[in-house]
């Protein structure tokens, strides 16, 4: 394609350098006929262009229309300083481009990664596990709580985990939309994330709608495949069914400083553990938080860090949990901190992750007909540390207290028995690459009251676009 | 009370700012040097990463996301190396300015012909990036060509400064074209010598001083090499030729060290970007010291710190 180009070059150059310049009619008719030779080698092009489009597309997902203009911006970007550098070799000035180049220059073309195309970008999670544990997850209880569906451990012998699909792309100029299937081992399918959210309005603000995981925590908005532990910390398990999503709307605000910070509230439906029923006419929960994070040291050699504060408030109408009824509010208050830190701040081959969250939650209402005020509480601590290359090693400790002293719910799912559920964790994972990892994790887990040790191996890979991971 | 805190955001947000400097968010040392020398004092440059940082692996940090809210330039490399991070920080970053497709977000290598553009997309190829190979600024053409892009996107969103925008850029490719011609003289011994290199990131600075890549370190972009395929390059390397083993200021050198104590070609490191090494303060001493090196390093003497 590019010699073809150095012939209406070469066309023109001969025809401004033609004697008959000098009588007007000529001229006139000298500027029509560039006119039309220019009309026809852009069309030229562009049917060549198309065509190697076509074969391009056909080969790679590398689009010509980024070629272009590439191209196009070579062509300007050489304009203003002809020929005074040694990597001008390139070609004379091509008319085709010209006139592309001739518009300002705005050739932001191809903005980064997969997200080319009309098509969304899709990326696919696997996951399974193999292990063992010494009680039955199936009888999994924790005293002092009364549990959500999901919260109970991994299950044993090979248990393929939640697969994923998630789709997402730019919906215009001012609109981002995501969606994430999820399919259980049972076959089940479930819609885990379906949102829009904004990209373009003023002031900090962003608005999301949907069904998504809510900005409380730390750990909760983040995907479980982006976790280091291949289970939930017993505080997200106990008190949110491992992680919590719901139909609802948020509003975020990030301040105008130099240091992170940041405010934002939600309103749900209210059908999400430990909400249920959709109470208050289908406005049955809220939350806010706010997060305040900074770099230690330029460029953040001295390590980066973020503390959250949450509040989540939830009104349930009729929540049914085995034999268990409640209905009532639950006010729950999360404190979270993760600090981050590599030599150099270089994460490529070593780094150390401390991350620690505490949940406080007061429950209030009716419990199986019973009168209820409890006080439950949380935490975890865990340590990762990627010390050689694709290499890391994690421990984790975490524990939940608390239930309800109401003697007419003594030995039910409130009643803590003078229990205290603690749980000992450690994984050394390894990476294949950015996109697949193997863990073996083990845990001694004395939540149900009774010890509990476990051994998992674990696979996460994800296929597709290549995803970029939140803080 | 809800109107006056509306009116209050309404007042302390930075809208009337074309008085103050052009905040440049650079993802990369070398964006944030050309800013600095095109800019001058119209603009207050912030790098998002240094030179002892691997461009593909930066965490988002929060520290990061404020700077994009404040950024009236987003500068980055494109061509996919920072698809891990960015996307991130541009969507919670909520700055319309920056979003891709708008005027406050450029891809320098929108403006530079990309060489290893893969024919097949398969990650068994390892991290092959689709647009091509990101490492532009290894070569002083490719800054020269950004350069004057990149001049002529700061003016375009700070028109009072646009004169000193172009003038500055016009200097700075004055000096940068005066030192292309000398460390042509200079690196003329290099032309043709045989180099391996820890990872595929050279591919610019090879061929704009006509050498050669006869091995890596690495058996698949971005994939560590196990112990055999070390062995193997112990075996490769001398019967190839290679004169020297390259690596980057941010990388860890024990697989090439490992190499050069196995088979006596030297090790050199060089700097990767403005400020990977000590004497590679700026755009153009960033050359000079990686001509420097690799001279010292054909002449047999290993480069470290």
């Amino acid at each position: 394609m590019r010699p073809m180009r150095t012939i209406p070059a070469a066309a023109l150059a001969l025809l401004f350098a033609s004697p008959a310049i000098g009588q007007e009619t000529d001229v006139r008719s000298v500027r029509a006929e560039i006119a039309r030779m220019r009309q026809d080698y852009e069309s030229r092009i562009q049917r060549l262009e198309t065509r190697l489009a076509r074969a391009e597309a056909a080969s790679t997902r590398t689009t010509a229309t980024a070629e272009r203009a590439r191209r196009a911006a070579e062509a300007g970007a050489r304009r203003p300083a002809p020929g005074n550098g040694p990597h001008d070799d390139q070609g004379a000035p091509e008319p085709g481009t010209e006139t592309q180049a001739a518009a300002p220059a705005r050739q932001t073309a191809a903005p980064a990664g997969a997200d080319r195309g009309f098509n969304p970008s899709i990326s696919v999670v696997l996951n399974g596990t193999v292990g063992g544990s010494r009680r039955d997850p199936a009888a999994y209880r924790m005293p002092g709580y009364s549990i959500g569906p999901d919260a109970r451990p991994v299950d044993r012998g090979f248990a393929l985990g939640e697969s994923e699909i998630t789709l997402s792309a730019n919906i215009d100029q001012a609109l981002h939309g995501a969606l994430t299937l999820s399919f259980g081992r049972e076959n089940t399918v479930s819609l885990e994330e379906a949102f829009i959210q904004t990209t373009s309005l003023p002031w900090g603000f962003t608005v999301k709608g949907g069904r998504f995981k809510s900005g409380i925590g730390y750990l909760n908005e983040h995907h479980a495949h982006t976790w280091d532990f291949a289970d939930a910390p017993l505080p997200y398990r106990a008190m949110l069914n491992n992680q919590y999503a719901d139909d609802g709307v948020q509003v975020k605000w990030l301040a105008p400083t130099k240091m992170f910070f940041e405010v934002g509230a939600e309103a749900f439906r209210g059908d999400a553990w430990p909400a249920s029923g959709s109470a208050n006419k289908g406005f049955g929960a809220f939350a806010a938080f706010a997060h305040i994070g900074d770099d230690i040291g330029a460029g953040g050699e001295g390590g980066s860090w973020r503390l959250g504060v949450s509040e989540l408030w939830t009104k349930t109408a009729n929540r049914i949990a085995g034999a268990d009824t409640f209905d009532g509010d639950d006010r729950l208050t999360i404190v979270d901190a993760i600090y981050k830190w590599a030599p150099n701040g270089n994460f490529a081959d070593r780094y150390i992750k401390l991350q620690g969250e505490y949940f406080h939650r007061l429950e209030r209402g009716v419990f199986n007909g019973q009168g209820l005020s409890a006080v439950q509480q949380g935490f975890y601590v865990q340590a990762v540390w990627q010390f050689a290359p694709r290499w890391r090693v994690g421990a984790r400790y975490d524990r939940v207290w608390g239930g309800s002293s109401n003697p007419g719910l003594a030995f039910g799912a409130l009643d803590p028995s003078g229990r205290v559920g603690a749980r000992e964790s450690v994984m050394i994972d390894y990476s294949t690459s950015e996109f697949g990892r193997f863990r073996l994790q083990a845990s001694l887990d004395q939540s149900s009251g009774k010890y509990d040790p476990s051994i998992l191996l674990q696979y996460t890979v994800s296929l597709g676009a290549h995803g970029a991971h939140n803080y | 009370m809800k109107y006056f805190i509306a009116l209050a955001i309404l007042l302390l947000s930075p809208i009337a700012r074309p008085a103050q400097a052009l905040e440049v968010f650079a993802c990369e040392p070398e964006w944030a040097a050309l800013a600095g020398e095109i800019g001058g004092d119209g603009v207050s440059v912030f790098a998002a990463t240094t030179a002892r940082q691997d461009p593909h692996q930066v965490q988002a940090r929060p520290a990061l996301i404020s700077r994009i809210r404040a950024a009236d330039l987003v500068v980055c490399t494109g061509a996919e190396l920072e698809t891990g991070w960015l996307p991130v920080l541009l969507r919670q970053g909520a700055n319309p300015r920056v979003q891709p497709g708008t005027a406050g977000y450029f891809e320098a290598a929108s403006f530079v012909r990309l060489l290893e553009v893969p024919t097949r997309l398969d990650r068994a190829d390892g991290d092959v990036h689709a647009a091509g190979n990101p490492h532009i600024q290894t070569d002083p053409n490719n800054i020269r060509l950004v350069g004057i892009a990149l001049a002529r996107r700061m003016a375009e969103l700070d028109p009072a400064r646009a004169a000193g925008y172009q003038a500055r850029e016009a200097a700075f490719r004055g000096r940068l074209d005066a030192a292309i011609a000398r460390w042509r003289v200079e690196a003329a011994p290099l032309k043709g010598v045989a180099v391996a290199s820890q990872h595929k990131n050279w591919v610019y600075l090879l061929t704009w001083l006509g050498m050669k890549e006869v091995a890596t370190l690495e058996p698949k972009p971005g994939v560590p090499a196990s112990a055999g395929y070390i062995a193997q390059m112990v075996d490769e390397l001398p019967r190839k030729g290679a004169k020297m083993i390259l690596y980057a200021a941010y990388q860890d050198p024990k697989p090439s060290d490992f190499v050069s104590s196995r088979t006596g070609v030297p090790v050199v490191m060089l700097p990767f970007t403005a400020g990977g090494t000590a004497r590679a303060g700026g755009l153009i001493a960033f050359y000079d010291d990686t001509v420097g090196r690799l001279l010292a390093g054909a002449r047999g003497h290993a480069q470290r710190d």
